[in-house]
């Protein structure tokens, strides 16, 4: 089968310490991949190259075995990215906030905002601006992206931080259904993930360098 | 997989411009003391000018051109620190750089919507402090005119320093030092129009200048912004 992303010879220096290198992996469709390792390990900063929003980097990224830089539309048409900060304004509602990104996002899809928002327990906060919400229900408004898109990759760093419980397990539950019908999943998290079925676990301590 | 990757809808570069111009606009709306911080530093130093150096018509209204352009100016600096700050620490600029869109579009339309909150009230301002100063009723046409261009020039070229210093906690000054020197050509013509104005003398020459400029800072700084910010957030 032939891999959707194909990280080879990988290797990222910081602050003159090596975070990873030789660290070569593949993602499939229909793969979760679990990024684990202490903090400090280098999670945010392999995620943030995948993703291609850091280029402090040595080795080569395929993206459908060709060169990532090649087609980074294709690519960027493709990616879901969570990262620390959730992307939301304080200023604007949940719905305008999402409206934004279906509006810079191809693969974004409006239609399903209601549904998407009631998924992720924002039903009735449509029309309260986002700084008046709580940092677990702005993260939320975040995350109901993950319900609105069609891209087939995701890259979520510490998607469940400030999440509950139930929050945590229907989230799982959407990774589980995303990987099953084909899509593919990177994430770093420091929960169990015990409710989203066959996961590889990739340990960043074992290319730690010195 | 491939029913998973449909582009359901192909987003067209007007709509992604009107969506970010759209946004920026509701946001600076909605956060009333950026739009009105510019405006009451420009109606300060215009109305401190008299108290501090003289207050005579004949002296004010000579140096009416300079002392409104320069106020415009350094408004416009001050509110450039604004421009991609909250976006690059709420992770908005993130998700901007990593959609499909060209980054171009989305850095002009947001240039465009902090020259509307900014510029454009400076210069529908303008008379008003022009007046004040004893400017020549003549030179109010001339003022209005390199203001509503100027101004969007120094948006323009602002934002490629604001998106070079995004990144560091404090870029104020910095911002100051990168585009000041680029500012200067622009006060230069600017203020070299409202004199003209003022005495009478035809302008057009200088304002064509100063659309040369806007017309190379439109085609080049959305490039210059776009890797600026690129650069800023992947460091």
């Amino acid at each position: 089968m032939e891999s959707l992303l194909k990280v080879v010879d990988l290797f990222c220096e910081r602050d003159e310490r090596i975070l990873f290198d030789k660290l070569s992996f593949d993602v499939n469709s229909g793969q979760l991949l679990q990024v684990v390792g202490p903090n400090g390990s280098g999670k945010t900063t392999l995620l943030r190259i995948l993703s291609g929003l850091s280029s402090y980097y040595e080795g080569d990224l395929f993206w459908k075995s060709k060169p990532i830089a090649d087609q980074r539309e294709d690519f960027a048409t493709s990616l879901l990215y969570f990262g620390h900060q959730p992307g939301v304004k304080g200023a604007l509602t949940p719905e305008e906030n999402l409206r934004w990104y279906c509006a810079i996002h191809p693969a974004m899809d409006d239609r399903n905002l209601a549904q998407a928002l009631e998924k992720v327990g924002l039903a009735g906060y449509e029309d309260v601006p986002c700084h008046s919400l709580s940092a677990g229900q702005n993260r939320r408004v975040s995350l109901a992206r993950l319900y609105m898109t069609h891209a087939p990759l995701w890259i979520l760093d510490e998607p469940f931080t400030a999440i509950d419980k139930q929050g945590v397990a229907e989230k799982e539950a959407l990774l589980a259904q995303h990987v099953e019908q084909g899509g593919s999943v990177i994430l770093t998290t420091h929960h169990d993930l015990s409710n989203s079925g066959p996961i590889t676990r990739l340990n960043l301590e074992e290319y730690m360098g010195t | 997989m491939a029913n998973m990757h449909t582009n359901t809808a192909e987003v067209s570069l007007f709509t992604l411009f009107g969506a970010v111009l759209k946004r920026d606009l509701l946001l600076s709306f909605r956060n009333k003391s950026d739009l009105v911080n510019p405006l009451i530093f420009f109606v300060m130093v215009a109305t401190l000018f008299p108290l501090g150096v003289s207050p005579q018509p004949n002296f004010l209204s000579e140096v009416a051109p300079g002392v409104v352009w320069v106020a415009a100016l350094l408004a416009t600096l001050l509110s450039l620190d604004s421009l991609f700050r909250s976006d690059y620490e709420d992770g908005t600029l993130e998700q901007v750089i990593l959609s499909p869109q060209p980054l171009m579009v989305v850095c002009f339309a947001k240039v465009v919507g902090h020259w509307m909150t900014t510029g454009l009230p400076l210069t529908l301002l303008s008379p008003l402090i022009g007046l004040m100063l004893f400017l020549p009723a003549e030179g109010m046409f001339g003022l209005l005119s390199s203001l509503l261009i100027g101004t969007f020039t120094l948006s323009l070229v602002g934002a490629i320093g604001a998106g070079l210093t995004v990144g560091l906690k404090r870029g104020g000054v910095l911002i100051s030092l990168v585009v000041l020197p680029l500012y200067i050509p622009v006060l230069i013509f600017g203020s070299g129009v409202v004199e003209a104005a003022a005495m009478g003398i035809p302008y057009d020459g200088f304002l064509a200048i100063m659309g040369a400029m806007l017309a190379l800072g439109c085609v080049l700084a959305p490039v210059a912004i776009s890797a600026a910010v690129k650069i800023s957030v992947s460091g």
